[in-house]
């Protein structure tokens, strides 16, 4: 065990998994994981290409002709900067090629702040990358080495974003088990994609496509993720049983067997829900919580199992689609409608721009759950949980 | 035919694939008034112009009639009239 600081782990994980080009552009908070991957390579620790570039735009076009070389390759950005790669990831994904970014979980701009919130990962959540959202360094660590194998995968081949929130988990300081670098690469094998890059066979990627095949390819993307979900049930087993750390399921439960009301969260949050959920079970309460631990591809299957015994759910959801809802609410609603006993889903929006999500909070939410229970939740939704209306104009 | 993953296919086949019948407006290139300059070689996008034995043609199979060439000839040697098919 080292107590490390969550990015430094990071950059661990990324030079065990002996990637050969690492783009990126500075942007608070992700900038220490970068920072940490120029030194290695400075000091010759870790043997890649560190390319550095004038944009975000451009550190995922690196990566992404990186990747049709042949070559592992990753990258790493927060907010605006993940906006800015956005076209590039949705072309990666298009053209199947497999890289890692961590998107580093900060607000957008405007008004401008550093604080964390899930608006800019989510805002990529329908361009084709795999999205893998962890609550603590030690996941954080584990999940990297899992993602290249994800990504790689060629029943899958797509790019893989690790979402971990900022500060929280980039600047604080954690215990972490390492893994041996025999042990990782056993694990995880060298990149060895269908088609590369070659002079000698030239070949060219995302080729123009009328509508009489357009629809196909994106059929394609879509059926690569929903049955990658298989496999990156079988990846994460893999995983635990490397680390001896529980990584079953796209999903965890917690608490669930018995719970007549479930918490639903993503990232470090889920440390204090699973808090409170000890809290209030001691005071008499069936409360559990599922924290969604691979978004993309959605894991309905997974949360319905944990959930389908609940009469209510409350999702926390660190973002908002403007003008409707919350983007892991919306999700759910979508899945649940139609089912027999689908429980009462309530969408609450939390924690926006850095503003903290305590064990209070959380009791204002189940306080929340019941009175929007005896209404119907549509007129009342979403609920901004901690909003102050004395500040309104 | 059956789609590729990623769209990946066989490289350098754009020789194959006659573009210029997109084109709406045609260059045409009057020889007595050209300096051999090659600016215009050197502006098309499309590579569609050629130089043989100090002769500049237009490739009709590929210039696409952006008229880049005639805007920036500086003998207008090249003037952009209506296509017709
Ligand atoms: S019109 Fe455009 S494409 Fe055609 S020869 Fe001139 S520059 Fe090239
Ligand atoms: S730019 Fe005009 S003068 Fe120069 S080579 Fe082309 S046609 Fe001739």
């Amino acid at each position: 065990m080292s107590v490390v600081e969550g990015s430094e782990a990071v950059a661990m994980a990324i030079k065990a998994c002996r990637p050969q080009v690492v783009s990126a552009y500075p942007i608070s908070p992700q900038t220490h994981i970068v920072e940490n991957l120029a030194k290695m390579v400075a000091d010759g620790e870790l043997d890649a290409q560190y390319v550095r570039v004038e944009s975000e735009f451009s550190a995922a076009s690196v990566v992404s002709g990186a990747s049709a070389t042949g070559s592992r390759a990753y990258t790493a950005s927060s907010s605006q900067g993940l906006l800015l790669m956005t076209e590039v990831i949705y072309a990666s994904a298009g053209m199947r090629l497999p890289f890692v970014i961590t998107g580093v979980n900060r607000t957008i701009s405007a008004p401008i702040s550093i604080q964390v919130d899930h608006q800019d990962t989510m805002s990529l959540r329908d361009s084709g990358i795999i999205q893998l959202y962890v609550e603590s360094v030690q996941e954080a660590y584990d999940t990297h080495i899992a993602a290249f194998k994800i990504a790689e995968d060629p029943k899958i081949s797509l790019p893989v974003m690790v979402c971990m929130d900022g500060w929280i988990l980039t600047h604080s300081y954690e215990s972490v088990a390492y893994m041996g670098q025999e042990e990782i690469d056993r694990f995880l094998s060298p990149f060895e994609p269908e088609h590369f890059l070659d002079i000698k066979n030239p070949k060219s990627w995302g080729s123009y496509a009328d509508d009489n095949v357009l629809m196909e390819f994106k059929y394609a993307v879509h059926q690569a993720m929903q049955d990658g979900k298989q496999r990156i049930r079988e990846i994460f087993k893999e995983l635990s049983l490397l680390t001896g750390r529980d990584y079953r399921g796209l999903v965890e439960a917690y608490r669930t067997e018995d719970a007549d009301t479930i918490v639903i969260a993503l990232g470090s949050v889920s440390g204090t829900v699973k808090e409170s959920v000890d809290d209030l079970r001691s005071e008499g309460h069936q409360i559990g919580m599922v924290k969604i631990r691979c978004y993309r591809p959605f894991p309905f299957e997974d949360i319905w199992e944990a959930i389908k015994g609940a009469r209510r759910i409350a999702v926390l959801d660190a973002n908002i689609s403007m003008g409707s809802e919350g983007a892991v609410g919306m999700d759910l609603k979508a899945k649940l409608y139609g089912l027999k006993n689908a429980p009462l889903l309530v969408d609450f929006i939390a924690g926006l721009g850095g503003r903290e999500i305590n064990k209070r909070a959380l009791r204002n939410i189940l306080q929340q759950l019941d009175t929007v229970g005896k209404k119907p939740p549509f007129l009342k939704e979403p609920n901004w949980v901690g909003l102050n209306p004395t500040l309104f104009p | 035919m059956k789609i590729t993953k990623g769209a990946v296919v066989t490289g350098g086949t754009s020789l194959e694939y006659k573009t210029g019948d997109w084109r709406d407006q045609k260059p045409v290139l009057n020889q007595s008034w050209c300096k051999a300059c090659g600016v215009c070689e050197e502006d098309c996008p499309d590579g569609a112009i050629h130089v043989e034995d100090g002769a500049f043609s237009i490739d009709y199979d590929f210039c696409k009639g952006c008229g880049i060439c005639a805007r920036e000839c500086p003998t207008e040697a090249i003037q952009m009239i209506p296509e017709e098919k």
